[in-house]
């Protein structure tokens, strides 16, 4: 057993690139890092669901169920995108994988872990608290270890800051 | 029978019929309690004879019109055009993900106006989550998008929506007419969603996809031209009076031959994409409806369906309507309301299909029922977090069904 420290990183669609090469550099080397994806369990489930709205109709023949179907895809993608970002990595890393509740699940995932890695993902073109979307805020608020809070594009400088609000006289 | 007694055992048997459909105990088919149910009808002497006869024999073109619509969506997947739509996407929308949502809104609205929303549930929502998945983007959006678009884009034309179909044999509208005047709602509804995803998913809205590589296969061409003029023969049929069914199955006639004779599809399949099954419970819930309707509640239902052309009315219609679509399903719901809303007059009729088609999107099954089963089927530290999707429908739900009844009402002066 190394006694590194063990590091999580929250690997998301869309950020996932920008997050790495902004947190990367930043790990000791000796970091013991988990990569990990958690995929939202609802989109199979709503997918499934609208089929059962359209009561019989919706009764497609074997391997055609679109919740199925949708539910290989991710878990084809899911792994696609942990060996994307291990390659982006560099360094050998753990990998997991898992599906249901994103936020729940990450905090879960960094009960294990002395830092975890996450990625800004809200409206980032003004910055307040919208620039963390619901989920990011979640973790961020109930993670059980230090967090490492990175942009995954451009790091705003100081003159993002709105001017203080005029003296009255 | 005493007419009390008759309308309980009418309601009865309707309750038993919707509740077998939503429970669909070891997957049977739902036409398994529905037939018996509507012999019951008959046999208890709730519906007279004639009565459920003349059902059937109304309901039997609508049925038919379905089952070659179900045919035309399976065939135009057989020969690739939702793998090409998403190759299409892909390609277009070059990794950002407010244009792939934008793309998914063009083909999702395209694909349920004139193939049905089925299509777009069965058919096109995975072929849009693998090009999500294949682009690296987050899913969500574009899924929920695609399950709402299925409902609200579902406006436009009779074959969009198997509610459109039931309603337009009875509102006496042509085919074009009907197209005519649901335009402006289709698009409003649309509108509707399309604002209000963009905000509601900013933040899933991020990043840029990798790059897609241009389509090397081009859009079958055939099945698109196929589905063009069968749209175009629906709007001519209704002038010389043939039946739009007929040409509905010319349309899947057109594509089933050269499919079936280059073997890209064996006759059970498209046996399969028929569901006969269905459409036999389509026609046996028609029956026990019109049972419930003759026995008594008919009488309630007009007294709760508000009558006029003004937009007050109009929108107590498509409120009502939604409400009942969320309470059982839209199919019965549509079922109950068209007696009452084809008195009132084909205004009446489209504000009540605004309702039960826009309404579904306050849940993700369609009906509330169908909800709480599936919750009462899952481990409870098992159950997904509906709760986003549950919020979306609050939002979008309300403010499509008063932009489309707004634009419905608009229509309905500009083409009196």
């Amino acid at each position: 057993m190394s006694s590194g420290m063990r590091v999580l990183v929250w690997v998301v669609e869309g950020t996932w690139e920008g997050c790495l090469a902004a947190a990367v550099p930043l790990l000791p080397a000796g970091a013991e890092i988990t990569l990990l994806h958690a995929a939202p369990g609802e989109v199979e489930e709503v997918a499934g669901g609208a089929l059962a709205g359209l009561l019989g109709r919706g009764r497609p023949g074997p391997g055609r169920d679109p919740a199925r179907r949708i539910g290989a895809l991710s878990d084809a993608a899911a792994g696609e995108l942990l060996e994307a970002a291990a390659a982006r990595l560099g360094r050998p890393a753990r990998r997991l994988l898992r599906r249901g509740r994103v936020e729940r699940l990450v905090v879960e995932a960094a009960q294990a872990a002395d830092l975890l890695v996450a990625a800004r993902d809200g409206d980032r073109s003004r910055l307040g608290p919208a620039s963390l979307g619901p989920a990011t805020r979640f973790v961020v608020d109930h993670a059980p270890c230090p967090v490492l809070l990175v942009w995954p594009d451009r790091t705003p400088g100081v003159e993002s800051i709105p001017p203080p609000p005029p003296e009255r006289p | 029978m005493p007419r009390a007694l008759a309308e309980t055992a009418a309601l009865l048997l309707l309750a038993a019929t919707l509740a077998f459909a939503v429970m669909r105990p070891g997957g049977l088919p739902e036409a398994l309690v529905a037939v018996p149910a509507a012999l019951a009808t008959v046999a208890l002497g709730i519906l007279p004879l004639a009565d459920a006869v003349d059902e059937v024999r109304s309901l039997g073109p609508t049925v038919a019109f379905l089952a070659a619509v179900l045919v035309l969506a399976e065939l135009c997947d057989r020969e690739g055009l939702f793998e090409a739509a998403g190759a299409w996407m892909a390609a277009s929308s070059r990794g950002r993900p407010v244009a792939l949502l934008a793309l998914v809104f063009v083909v999702g609205s395209a694909v349920t106006a004139a193939l049905s929303l089925d299509a777009t549930v069965v058919l096109l929502t995975p072929v849009v989550f693998a090009t999500v998945a294949r682009l690296r983007l987050r899913a969500k959006p574009h899924m929920y998008a695609c399950t709402h678009l299925a409902n609200s884009a579902s406006l436009l034309l009779p074959v969009s929506n198997l509610t459109n179909l039931l309603a337009f044999r009875a509102s006496g509208l042509s085919f074009a007419r009907f197209g005519a005047l649901m335009a402006l709602p289709w698009l409003a509804a649309i509108g509707v969603e399309w604002l209000v995803l963009r905000r509601f998913f900013t933040s899933d809205l991020v990043g840029r996809g990798e790059a897609a590589a241009r389509p090397g296969r081009r859009a079958p061409r055939y099945p698109v031209t196929v589905i063009c003029c069968t749209l175009v023969g629906f709007a001519l049929a209704s002038t010389v009076h043939l039946d739009p069914a007929v040409v509905a199955a010319l349309g899947a006639a057109a594509l089933a031959v050269p499919a079936l004779a280059g073997r890209r599809v064996r006759a059970r399949e498209l046996g399969r994409a028929v569901a006969v099954p269905f459409l036999l419970f389509v026609v046996a819930l028609g029956v026990v409806v019109r049972a419930v309707s003759v026995a008594g509640l008919g009488s309630l239902v007009t007294r709760l369906v508000p009558v006029g052309g003004s937009l007050w009315a109009l929108l107590g219609v498509a409120v009502v309507a939604a409400l009942l679509a969320n309470l059982v399903n839209n199919l019965p719901a549509i079922l109950l309301l068209l007696p009452a809303a084809t008195v009132a007059g084909p205004a009446t009729v489209l504000a009540a299909l605004i309702g039960v088609n826009v309404g579904p999107n306050l849940t993700y099954v369609g009906s509330l029922a169908t909800l709480l089963w599936r919750r009462v089927l899952r481990e409870r530290d098992a159950e997904p977090a509906i709760g986003e999707f549950l919020a979306l429908g609050a939002v979008t739900v309300p403010a499509a069904l008063v932009a489309a009844t707004a634009a419905l009402w608009v229509m309905l002066r500009v083409l009196p």
